[in-house]
């Protein structure tokens, strides 16, 4: 007998690393771009074993209910972006604006970063972790500044200072959790152990557990893009390139979310720790109202829609900090739904960008007749993303702000305030950069519209008919996180 | 015995913070990087002894890293850049010493009232170690945002990090990871230091960040 569960569990970080090594020592460019593929299709396998067979939890790795979700999905995603990347890169080395050396090691860092977020996703010990979240933000640093244009410069500059303060901070508070669970479990490796932490938690100093959480939050809080730590973010979207905006808005953001989550779910563990929910639920709400008004003044299309990743990782912190059954899977069912839609709006964004040969929205106009099925596709997009029917976000965010009425009717109403502000200026953007006489140069492209439309249909199926299936699985897991 | 131990380490730790403070008023590049050199070498005695007296021999390896790596090969390769990029004879402008220097003793009494009546179960060793460590990160973002230069910027980073390192040592028996992740922060002042300077270089034969923020992306 096969335990197919380890097998998928050491599978899903040997083939990126593998990956990784490969596509920087083979100089064919375009095979590289298939390997690319097919190690992330591989990867998307081995995260579907690991959801049906789970291997028993060890020193270091771990799967659970809560990473499991996070590890579909980001395979899922990594997947579909690598064919994405595929066609975008191809067209960026006709428009020499990449290298064929350059390409080689934008592939490398594309696998190198996926082990990084699937070791943080796995991990079941918060050093091993917190090196696997550096891991992933280095390779993201390196290529947001991959095309050496001033601004492509300056944003991985900001993104390095930035991400590395966070990260800075987060190692303290993970030394503060050790040193909490030190006096309770005893020294070595079982002091950093997820599984044993959260299980002695009660025991655990208050006092040292909400030091350290406030380190955490503000630490991995930069990385999830909380304002005021969100400086970053907008800059390495927008000058980066669009697949790598992609799995930024779409994983990264996430894997720094949860591991907020699993040192939220440490402290409630502890009745006489701080609560964790009122920090993140303030947090959230800031970055929700901030960012939508700042959707107004955006004239850079992946800029804009970096803002709106920022309101929506705002709502979900929000919906994870209130807390209860129902604003968990609210939060995890929006967290699923917006790295699906935030993902095929970057593709079309990359694709769209390339066509017009510009950033700047003022330049881009009637795309819906000029590239009917570009123009369409983030027609459809950004229905999705501001949260009309009958796209999912729609059914989430609702349920978001439906759980706060019952609650914190003041809140819910601010966030709904918000959300509709953010609606408001999406709609108009959308309106001059889809309708309307198209102006301005522009070329066919080769674009592949499969993982656009793969990601947007599970995002329509999502917000008429949930399976019974998913519901039951995102209930069981919004109760583990309470 | 007991005694002698705890004074020597808390004359490393505090000598450390003391360093800081030297670090935030350097006005000079080669300055900047020598004391750096010194910042290095304080921090890999106060590993070393900690290693000693804990009886922890694999944190000998963090002190030896600490030593060679952080005062010695970085130090070098940093003086280079800056003769290269001549920018040795260059006095950098600090914002208000008198400012910073007060902004500092700021910091460290904050750390040292956050730090001391949470930690009073964790031991008189980590405690103190802690509430220094947490002086020596704060004082090292204080220097991140006082300074406009990039090598400015990355040694006050690598300050960071080497307060990171003495709590993390202060933390009696925190397992091999901190090892790992402290070879690996090694790696990425290796990473920033070859690539972005000379990148920056490349672009703009300046390292002074000021320059860059006219690259803005939205700006018309």
């Amino acid at each position: 007998m096969i335990d197919y569960g380890s097998l998928a569990l050491g599978a899903i970080l040997v083939v990126p690393a593998v990956g990784a090594s490969l596509l920087a020592l083979l100089p064919d460019d375009r095979t590289s771009a298939w390997i690319n593929t097919l190690t992330s299709l591989v990867t998307l396998a081995c995260g579907l074993v690991l959801f049906a067979e789970r291997p028993a939890p060890g020193p270091f790795l771990i799967v659970d209910d809560l990473n499991v979700v996070f590890i579909v999905l980001s395979t899922f995603v990594g997947f579909t972006t690598s064919v994405f990347s595929g066609s975008y890169i191809a067209h960026e080395l006709e428009a020499g604006r990449l290298t064929p050396a350059y390409l080689r090691f934008y592939h490398a860092m594309y696998q190198t970063l996926m082990f990084g977020m699937n070791l943080a996703l796995l991990s079941n010990n918060v050093g091993l972790m917190w090196v696997a979240v550096e891991l992933a933000t280095l390779t993201t640093v390196l290529m947001v500044g991959i095309y050496r244009t001033p601004a492509a410069l300056e944003a991985a500059w900001k993104y390095f200072l930035l991400g590395s303060v966070g990260i800075a901070l987060a190692l303290f508070g993970t030394i503060l959790v050790y040193l909490a669970a030190r006096s309770v479990v005893g020294e070595g490796l079982d002091a950093m152990a997820w599984s044993v932490l959260v299980d002695n938690a009660a025991a655990f100093d208050p006092a040292l557990l909400n030091l350290a959480f406030v380190f955490l939050l503000l630490g991995y809080g930069t990385k999830v893009g909380l304002v005021p730590l969100h400086a970053w973010l907008p800059d390495a979207h927008a000058e980066g390139p669009t697949p790598i905006s992609a799995v930024l808005s779409g994983l990264l953001l996430n894997v720094a979310l949860f591991a907020v989550l699993r040192f939220k779910s440490v402290m409630s563990a502890n009745p006489a720790a701080l609560a964790p929910g009122p920090l993140m639920v303030s947090l959230g709400l800031l970055s929700t109202v901030f960012a939508s008004f700042m959707l107004y003044r955006r004239r850079d299309i992946k800029r804009m829609f970096a803002y709106s990743s920022i309101e929506h990782m705002g709502v979900i912190t929000f919906a994870f900090g209130m807390g209860g059954p129902l604003a968990n899977f609210a939060g995890l069912l929006h967290m699923t739904l917006h790295s699906l839609t935030k993902s095929a709006i970057f593709f079309c964004v990359g694709h769209i960008a390339q066509a017009k040969g510009t950033q700047l929205m003022s330049e881009i106009r009637g795309l819906t007749v000029s590239h009917p099925v570009l123009g369409w596709g983030l027609v459809l997009g950004v229905v999705a993303i501001a949260g009309l029917p009958p796209m999912g976000i729609f059914m989430s965010e609702f349920l978001v702000v439906t759980s706060t009425f019952a609650r914190q009717p003041v809140l819910a109403l601010v966030l709904g305030l918000s959300l509709l502000v953010a609606l408001g200026a999406l709609l108009l953007r959308l309106n001059g950069l889809a309708f309307g006489e198209p102006h301005g140069p522009s070329e066919p492209t080769k674009a592949s519209f499969v993982p656009v439309a793969a990601h947007l249909a599970l995002v329509f199926v999502a917000g008429i008919w949930l399976p019974p299936a998913v519901v039951a699985w995102f209930q069981n897991v919004a109760r583990l996180l309470n | 015995m007991d005694r002698l131990a705890l004074d020597v380490a808390h004359l490393f730790a505090g000598g450390l913070v003391l360093v800081s403070f030297m670090l935030l008023y350097q006005d000079r590049m080669t300055g900047l990087v020598n004391n750096f050199a010194l910042h290095a070498l304080v921090v890999s005695f106060s590993v070393a002894w900690q290693a000693y007296i804990q009886d922890a021999p694999h944190l000998y390896i963090t002190a030896a890293i600490a030593l060679v790596v952080k005062a010695v090969v970085i130090p070098v390769a940093l003086h280079r850049i800056i003769l290269r990029l001549g920018i040795h004879r260059t006095i950098e402008p600090v914002v208000g010493i008198g400012q910073t220097m007060l902004a500092g003793i700021g910091l460290v009494a904050l750390s040292i009232m956050v730090m001391l009546p949470i930690t009073a179960e964790a031991g008189t060793l980590a405690r103190e170690d802690l509430s220094f460590a947490l002086s020596v990160i704060l004082l090292g973002l204080l220097m991140m945002v006082s300074r406009h230069n990039a090598v400015s910027q990355v040694i006050g980073f690598m300050s960071i990090e080497n307060g990171l390192i003495l709590a993390a040592t202060g933390a009696k028996g925190m397992p091999l990871v901190v090892e790992i992740s402290v070879a690996f922060s090694i790696l990425v002042a290796l990473i920033v230091i070859g690539i972005f300077l000379f990148r920056i270089r490349e672009r703009f034969e300046t390292v002074d960040i000021h320059l860059l923020h006219e690259h803005r992306g939205e700006q018309p």
